[in-house]
């Protein structure tokens, strides 16, 4: 079987059998859940050979026709592009699986069943070739956000649904309607055949299409001013789902910005850069100082999340080499240290029960390697050369200076306030006196959590060092992409 | 070609003391900590030598390539380190004073809680120093230049109690960055115009570009650079740091506030001196920042009664006179001044540490006096940086403020002038700190006892470098731009300039030796003005008002409450209440039904495929 398809069936099999646990098997689920997920892991893995051997066409490809009228086909694949989502997203889904390993207690087989259905749609997306089997899979990722959010969330989690329904269908009817077009006028949901077709279309039609497809993915990112449902859904979510939310969920919008906005629409993307680039500017300032505020842990990593991801943006933006493999690094290793930070903050919250940094202090004397691992994750997050961080954002600004430099001076300032919010948060929960209720509840790591965080930290580390096993498929990926927006190959098959 | 060095090796060894004493430091004894953290800053050293002599005279710069760190289009950036005469320089000051003061803190943190902690930072300190210096392209510059503010950072809030040494901390951190925020510009702009961030590759091409006689290219690479400097080496507006780091243990103080990773901002001037050649209004720039900041910095100086805060004001001032070289061309007096202040310098902080320690953690100088019986030692080496930095002739202070004054005097006879002042300044303060410590009657409760010899020891060989050092660091420091001023006789210049230091000496003895309280008397006839300077010109709170406060009070009532809350939220919350009346979305949601989630896309969808087809003219 092709392990691509063996990788997508593994968590939805997982999925399937946590549901069918019966209620005194329930703690079996989640063993089920954490096996499925590490196998969907090994599976990933494996491709990686393959498909660094050849990154620029898409690997391990399965065409089969689904719906015959309309014509929607079955049709996956990877390149060196999407190869380092899917790795990212098999890699958090474990961890988040083991993180919630003690603390669900209601309905765990359910919980469990989720996670694995999300790690079942984003992967899907990540790797649909046909814009409906896309659609389909966007979808299949929302709904467990919702059940997850709405069944085990914590504060506010109604108001932070709604908020959450609301801005994503609006994403989802937009992207649907867009698809559905492209499909009248093209007559394909082909995603290689669209990329080439969509050239061919009127310049309205593609302005438009320009335009849903960019409305969708920056609600999903999110972008200024779409992104106020985050901070509540990060917030109400339990903590290893958000861990999800933010490390892979958010990687759909950019991911799908890079793939389809710039790749089927690469003259109106390039015609609207110095627009969204603003707005990735915005985000970046806007989003860090906002979380310099923020009195709660996780609205604080949820604003930085903004500000971080309006770097990618950014760099995607930029339409240079530079742009796009900072942009596509920094995917990953936003995924990783902000999934990091998330996971941090559990534990954290898991000890003192609460998230108002206020209610810490003093917790590095208590707890010293928790401090030490929360460390490298800020300086992760903060993008201290030689972690992971440093290389995606410092290839973002160098593209964004080619492009125009005053983006680059712009944009730098977040880099100036990532360490002003982050520190000073540091400071505040780990400096300091003990704070009261901290020192009698605050155990350093356990073996379960070191396992769950040193994974992430060695991520950080070697990727911000051993840059070039990463990089490389990356930049050959996108330097197809490059090679197509310059045209001559999709203007010769329109003619 | 000559046979590899294995360069890597000088930063590597403190690394690996750091990761052991970081991860396994706890459970080691106090005497396995230290000997890790000594011998491994040692082992560099000894690498260090090694390595100089194998590549003897150094007429062409050596160089190593490890691996490709990041590639990107025609980016290529390696992690390569090189080594010439102002690395070689540079390499024997960051190791050589860098194993005397490792050796000190073993006396000083004995009783200290986190001791494994403590050596741990500093290996980890010496590490991201020693690829600063021994870097050969500015990305890999960058990652020493971050690195070492993080150690200072980790450092200065070493403390974990005191909340002013986490802020402290915090700040250098922050103001640091936004020196790094203008040397990330640079490199971004040095990418865009030579299409490599490699020195060799980029001095060569820079070394064919004319000199801009108007603001170009070059001279805003070089003020983006010196952006950097001015963070990393305290100079205004970006010093307000430094003074409030002397939060962390003193040998810290010593080693990166004083004798090292401050000097960086200078080093990196140096080292792309022929960039800043090619743009005099930058050269301009950096000679009246320079000599701004070694200005306010000395006056502040003179009115501080914390020992540390003299001697970090002290700093500053003193990095003001290496810019001040460098803004004349006088690039190899500023690194000449960069050793030779390390020597003495090192003593000073090195010696107060000894004072702090005898007296059980007193600062203030008011509280000290007659000690130099008390602590002889201690006393005695702190003389001769006294000497060393009052520029009192033959020391090698004097020498290398002799060179950078008549730099100075070659470009500019006002700022001589103001620099000869200065200097004087610097005499007067110096030594009324020494009045006040050392001499009249003891002031304090505490019994003081003199530091064991791991401390003094260090003391005694950097109080030899502050004497004689210069005399043996003067035919390593590289000669890197035409240099200005040599061949005529100076020695008028000479004697004003040791006029200005003993005048100085004479004066502080005037009113801290024989007419104590008169001092008081001229603070309060000066009034407001010494009140002023006293409080440090209240450059913090100038800052605090103009940039802090707007920004949290901005950023809390009119991003996040208002923008977000209000506006942004009042809208989609607006189109919710409708939505819902309309449909029930509310309900959907909360129970999760799918059914109707779905029919609510597909209607929009719908609806939204007819209005494209509108919009767009229905053509086909």
């Amino acid at each position: 079987m092709n392990p691509l398809n063996l990788m997508l069936v593994v968590p939805l099999i997982g999925f399937l059998l946590c549901v069918l646990a019966s209620k005194e098997r329930a703690l079996l689920a989640r063993s089920i859940a954490l096996a499925a997920s590490v196998l969907a892991f090994v599976i990933a893995l494996s491709m990686i050979g393959p498909v660094v051997a050849m990154p620029t066409g898409f690997q391990f490809q399965s065409d089969v026709p689904w719906i015959t009228t309309p014509i929607i086909h079955y049709h996956v694949g990877v390149d060196g592009f999407s190869l380092w989502m899917v790795l990212l997203t098999t890699l958090l889904t474990p961890l988040s699986i083991l993180a919630s390993w003690n603390t669900v207690r209601e309905r765990l087989n359910l919980y469990f069943a989720f996670l694995l259905l999300l790690e079942f749609g984003v992967l899907g997306v990540f790797v649909s070739l046909d814009m409906f089997l896309y659609y389909v899979f966007w979808e299949v990722s929302i709904v467990p956000v919702l059940f997850l959010v709405g069944m085990w969330g914590t504060e506010k989690r109604s108001a932070a649904a709604v908020k959450f329904f609301l801005y994503t269908m609006t994403g989802s009817v937009l992207m649907l309607a867009g698809i559905i077009y492209l499909y009248t006028k093209t007559n394909t949901f082909d995603f290689t055949r669209l990329a080439l077709l969509a050239h061919s279309l009127p310049a309205e039609a593609r302005w438009l299409m320009f335009l849903a497809f960019f409305f969708a993915f920056a609600i999903k990112t999110p972008l200024f001013p779409l992104h106020t449902w985050l901070p509540d859904t990060y917030a109400a979510a339990p903590t290893p789902v958000t861990v999800m939310l933010a490390g892979v969920l958010s990687k759909m919008g950019t991911y799908s910005l890079l793939r389809f906005c710039v790749g089927l629409f690469p003259e109106e993307a390039q015609h609207a850069a110095p627009w969204v680039a603003a707005l990735a500017g915005i985000s970046i300032i806007y989003g860090a100082l906002v979380a310099i505020v923020q009195p709660n842990m996780k609205r604080l990593v949820a604003y930085s999340s903004v500000s971080h991801l309006g770097f990618v943006v950014l760099g995607i933006f930029c339409f240079n080499r530079w742009g796009f493999d900072g942009a596509v690094y920094q995917m990953v290793n936003h995924g990783i240290s902000t999934g990091a930070l998330f996971l941090l903050v559990w534990f954290l919250e898991e000890r003192r029960q609460s998230l108002e940094i206020a209610d810490y202090g003093g917790v590095a004397r208590v707890a010293p390697w928790l401090a030490t691992a929360f460390m490298v994750t800020t300086l992760g997050s903060i993008g201290l050369p030689m972690l992971g961080n440093f290389v995606g954002e410092f290839l973002i600004l160098q593209g964004a200076a080619k492009a125009s430099f005053a983006w680059a001076v712009f944009a730098s300032v977040g880099v100036i306030l990532s360490a002003v919010y982050m520190l000073w948060f540091y400071q505040r929960v780990f400096f300091g006196e003990i704070a009261e209720g901290v020192a009698a509840r605050m155990p350093d790591l356990s073996l379960r959590e070191c396992a769950v965080i040193l994974p992430l930290i060695i991520l950080m580390i070697w990727f911000g060092i051993s840059t070039s096993g990463m990089m490389e498929p990356i930049s050959a990926a996108n330097g197809a992409l490059l090679n197509l927006l310059e045209g001559p190959a999709r203007v010769a098959v329109v003619k | 070609m000559t046979e590899s060095q294995s360069l890597w090796l000088i930063p590597i060894l403190p690394l690996l003391g750091a990761a052991v004493n970081g991860l396994f430091g706890r459970r080691l004894p106090k005497f396995a900590v230290s000997a890790i953290a000594i011998l491994t800053v040692l082992g560099s050293f000894l690498w260090v030598i090694k390595s100089l002599s194998a590549l003897g005279e150094l007429d062409v710069p050596y160089s190593e390539h490890y691996f490709t760190w990041i590639k990107s289009g025609s980016l290529d950036i390696g992690v390569d380190f090189m080594i010439d005469r102002l690395t070689r320089i540079m390499l024997l000051i960051v190791t050589g004073v860098g194993l005397l003061i490792h050796i000190y803190a073993v006396g000083y943190m004995d009783h200290e809680e986190g001791f494994a902690r403590f050596f741990s930072y500093l290996n980890l300190f010496m590490f991201f120093m020693l690829t600063l210096v021994l870097a050969k392209n500015f990305l890999l510059v960058f990652v020493g230049w971050e690195g070492v503010g993080l150690a200072s950072y980790l450092l200065i809030g070493f403390y974990l109690k005191e909340k002013f040494a986490g802020d402290a901390g915090k700040k250098a951190f922050i103001v640091n960055r936004i020196g790094d925020f203008g040397f990330s510009l640079a490199m971004f702009l040095i990418v865009i115009t030579f299409g490599s961030l490699d020195f060799t590759k980029v001095f060569e091409a820079a070394a064919k570009m004319p000199v801009e006689t108007q603001a170009g290219t070059l001279t805003a690479i070089a003020l983006l650079l010196f952006v950097g400097a001015c963070g990393k080496s305290a100079q205004m507006p970006l010093y307000v740091w430094l003074p409030d780091a002397m939060a962390g243990p003193t040998p810290v103080s010593a080693l990166i506030h004083a004798a090292t990773m401050v000097t960086a901002g200078v080093y990196i001037v140096a080292r792309t001196s022929i960039i800043f050649d090619r743009a005099p209004l930058a050269l301009d720039v950096v000679s009246y920042i320079g000599l701004l900041t070694a200005v306010v910095a000395a006056t502040i100086g003179v009115t501080q009664y914390d020992i540390k805060k003299v001697f970090a004001y002290s700093t500053v001032s003193q990095l003001g006179f290496m810019f001040m070289a460098c803004g004349a061309k006088a690039y190899s007096a500023g690194i000449f001044h960069v050793a030779t202040h390390a020597f003495f310098k090192a003593v000073l902080f090195l010696g107060a540490g000894s004072v702090i320690h005898a007296l059980h953690g007193e600062q203030d100088m008011r509280k000290m006096g007659g000690l130099r019986s008390k602590i002889p030692y201690t006393f005695w080496t702190m003389v001769c940086a006294w000497l060393a930095i009052s520029g009192v002739p033959t020391t090698s202070g004097a020498l290398s403020k002799d060179e950078i004054l008549i730099a100075v005097y070659s470009k500019s006879e006002w700022m001589f002038w103001v620099g000869v002042a200065t200097a004087g300044v610097t005499a007067f303060y110096v030594s009324r700190a020494m009045f006040m410590t050392f001499f009249g009657d003891y002031r304090g409760k505490e019994h003081p006892h003199e530091s064991p010899a791991t401390m003094w020891a260090p003391l005694v060989v950097l109080a030899f470098l502050s004497l004689a050092g210069g005399y043996l660091v003067r035919d390593l420091v590289p000669t890197l731009s035409p240099e200005v001023g040599h061949g005529t006789d100076h020695s008028s210049l000479e004697l004003i300039i040791a006029g200005a230091g003993i005048a100085g000496i004479a004066l502080a003895a005037f009113f801290y030796l024989m007419n104590r309280g008169l001092s008081q008397s001229v603070a309060r006839a000066l009034g407001p003005v010494y009140r002023l300077v006293y409080d440090k010109y209240r450059v913090d709170e100038f800052y605090d008002a103009l940039l802090v406060r707007p920004i949290q009070a901005g950023s809390a009532s009119v991003l996040w409450k208002g923008i977000d809350n209000f506006i942004i939220d009042g809208v989609v919350n607006g189109v919710g209440r409708t939505a819902s009346a309309l449909g029930g979305i509310l309900r959907t949601c909360q129970s999760g039904h799918i059914p109707s989630y779905a029919a609510w896309i597909a209607w929009g969808a719908a609806a939204a495929v007819i209005g494209f087809q509108i919009v767009s003219g229905g053509n086909r």
